[in-house]
């Protein structure tokens, strides 16, 4: 039994292993250095710049969070504060089976949907807009429903205090619940971004894909995991060996966030 | 907890502030709502027409402009049935070592949740990569539905987990000092008695781990491929529905409404199993919550 169990406990290392080890030649030939200081990203010129990738993943997840933080908490609170029991639990299993949608499919609904609106307004579309809005709805029930469980853990003498203070809804919510949950919303919205760092297929079908670093919102960009899929299938060489450094940056760009909210909750118990 | 809480919906002083946070809340509600309900009116409207019951039963034509999902629908079965054939024993072995722990193993069962919070993280073109270098290469699987089957199982794995122990350690608080007084061996109490009587959450764990396994793409197009044919062995390589959905959207013009219409079954297929879990789950709580 305890053998058994020894397999999924070490996977993660093992999968470590595995990237860094497909990675090493490439790393050994290339440097870390020229892959981020290369005149660009062209495989077959023998020049590896991971920068704009990075900067395209880095800004996709951080305009996707600027959008679901709000809402996301938006639907905490409602949940928790303002629907009424059926609301409530009709909400929650929505956001429940949302984070369960194939990321395809919300790729599938930017590409036919999303990208021609924006395309109306600004060409070409396919762009780092498209791409945070996507990414945004993918994250959202994380959000939302850790934000929720954080509010649900704030004591109810607390909320009980708040309100023979006399204090209002908004002083309630504003003033002391969202203060009191504040370490499970960041912790939260920390595993959100982690998510969206990794998340490959979705942005891949609506972000245009082109290496660049994006000069504005309507710019398309292409993000390391997409770069990946991408190339993957022809790469061979020190090329193959580039994209495996590029999924070891991102395996340890996420990973660093996962163990920052690991972290996290042992401080709190001092 | 919530129901204990009076303060919930409890008196509060209308002010102007209150109305426009009550307003805002409401407003991301809807936001969210609306966005789910455009997603879903997306896939009827462009999908609907081609489904069928050909649809489901026939190979696809033309790289799928035309023609059924036949092979993807079989792919995706055998690629699933690896997948929980090799992830549920190593589910319920870890879920054991979680939810009842042994004096000396404290150390242990907290090095396992951490390994499986990593894991739960990674993304997944890295399980991809990974599937592709283990399974494919140095295995020599090839691309294969085993292959992607086996990557899968990695990915399923801690959800199913979580799922499992938290029933298990419900199970082990009612019935563990009882097994413990008759001197049933460990081995014994977890098969007989505890896995038993967490049947529901092994369900809950076996639907949820089927949910996160349909929903795949990445990780399968560089392990068990794009094949587009019947397979013929768990050796051959097939194309998973999430797979077909992507090449027809983003490598064959004219593929949109086949793209929708597989989205439409894929979209059923994880409905059902997720809505299954949820049902299980909240049907009754024989476990305190959080456990």
């Amino acid at each position: 039994m305890l053998a058994l169990a020894a397999i999924p406990a070490l996977l993660v290392v093992v999968i470590i292993a595995f990237v860094a080890r497909a990675s090493a030649p490439a790393l050994a030939d290339i440097g870390l250095l020229r892959l981020f200081s290369d005149p660009g990203w062209h495989p077959t010129a023998d020049a590896f710049n991971l920068w704009p990738m990075l900067a395209g993943s880095l800004a996709v997840m951080a305009l996707a969070l600027a959008l679901a933080l709000p809402l996301g908490l938006g639907c905490a609170v409602c949940l928790r504060f303002f629907a009424p029991p059926p609301a409530s639990r009709t909400l929650r299993l929505l956001l429940a089976l949302a984070a369960g949608v194939p990321s395809v499919v919300y790729g599938l609904w930017g590409l036919s949907e999303l990208v021609p609106l924006i395309a109306r307004w600004r060409q070409p579309g396919a762009s780092l807009l498209a791409g945070a809005v996507v990414l945004a709805l993918m994250v959202l029930p994380t959000i939302a429903l850790t934000a929720e469980a954080a509010l649900a853990a704030v004591p109810a003498t607390v909320l009980r205090g708040a309100a023979a203070l006399g204090l209002s809804r908004w002083g309630t919510v504003v003033g002391v619940a969202l203060p009191a949950a504040r370490r499970g919303i960041m912790a939260g919205t920390v595993l959100a971004a982690a998510r969206a760092l990794g998340e490959t297929m979705g942005l891949l079908m609506v972000c245009g894909n082109v290496v660049q670093v994006p000069g504005s919102v309507f710019d398309p960009v292409r993000t390391l995991a997409a770069n990946i899929v991408l190339e993957m299938a022809y790469a061979t060489g020190a090329h193959r060996g580039a994209l495996a450094v590029s999924g070891l940056v991102l395996l340890a760009l996420v990973l660093a966030l996962l163990l920052l909210v690991e972290q996290a909750p042992r401080r709190a118990h001092g | 907890m919530a129901d204990l809480a009076p303060v919930r919906r409890g008196p509060a002083r209308a002010d102007w502030h209150s109305v426009v946070l009550a307003a805002l809340a409401w407003g991301a509600a809807a936001v969210v709502v609306g966005a789910l309900g455009w997603i879903v009116v997306d896939l009827l409207g462009a999908g609907a027409r081609r489904l069928s019951w050909q649809f489901l039963t026939t190979a696809p034509q033309r790289s799928g402009r035309s023609g059924g999902i036949a092979p993807m629908l079989v792919s995706t079965a055998l690629i699933l049935a690896t997948c929980l054939a090799v992830a549920v024993p190593l589910a319920i072995a870890a879920a054991a070592v979680l939810a009842v722990p042994v004096s000396s193993g404290a150390g242990r069962a907290r090095r396992l949740r951490i390994g499986l919070d990593l894991l739960a993280g990674v993304p997944s073109i890295i399980f991809g990569l990974f599937g592709a270098e283990l399974f494919c290469r140095v295995l020599g699987l090839g691309f294969s539905i085993l292959s992607g089957g086996l990557t899968l199982a990695c990915m399923a794995l801690p959800i199913m987990v979580r799922v499992l122990a938290a029933g298990l350690a419900a199970a082990a608080g009612e019935h563990g000092a009882g097994a413990a007084a008759l001197g049933l061996s460990r081995t014994t109490t977890l098969l007989r008695l505890l896995l038993p009587a967490a049947a529901p959450a092994f369900a809950a764990a076996l639907a949820l781990g089927v949910g996160r396994a349909l929903a795949e793409t990445a990780a399968l197009i560089f392990t068990s491929g794009y094949v587009d044919r019947m397979p013929g062995s768990l050796l051959d390589s097939g194309r998973a529905l999430s797979v077909h959905i992507y090449d027809l959207a983003m490598n064959v013009p004219g593929g949109d409404a086949s793209a929708h219409a597989t989205a439409l079954v894929l979209m059923a297929l994880v409905l059902a199993v997720d809505g299954l879990s949820a049902w299980l789950l909240l049907r009754r709580r024989p476990w305190p919550a959080g456990a």
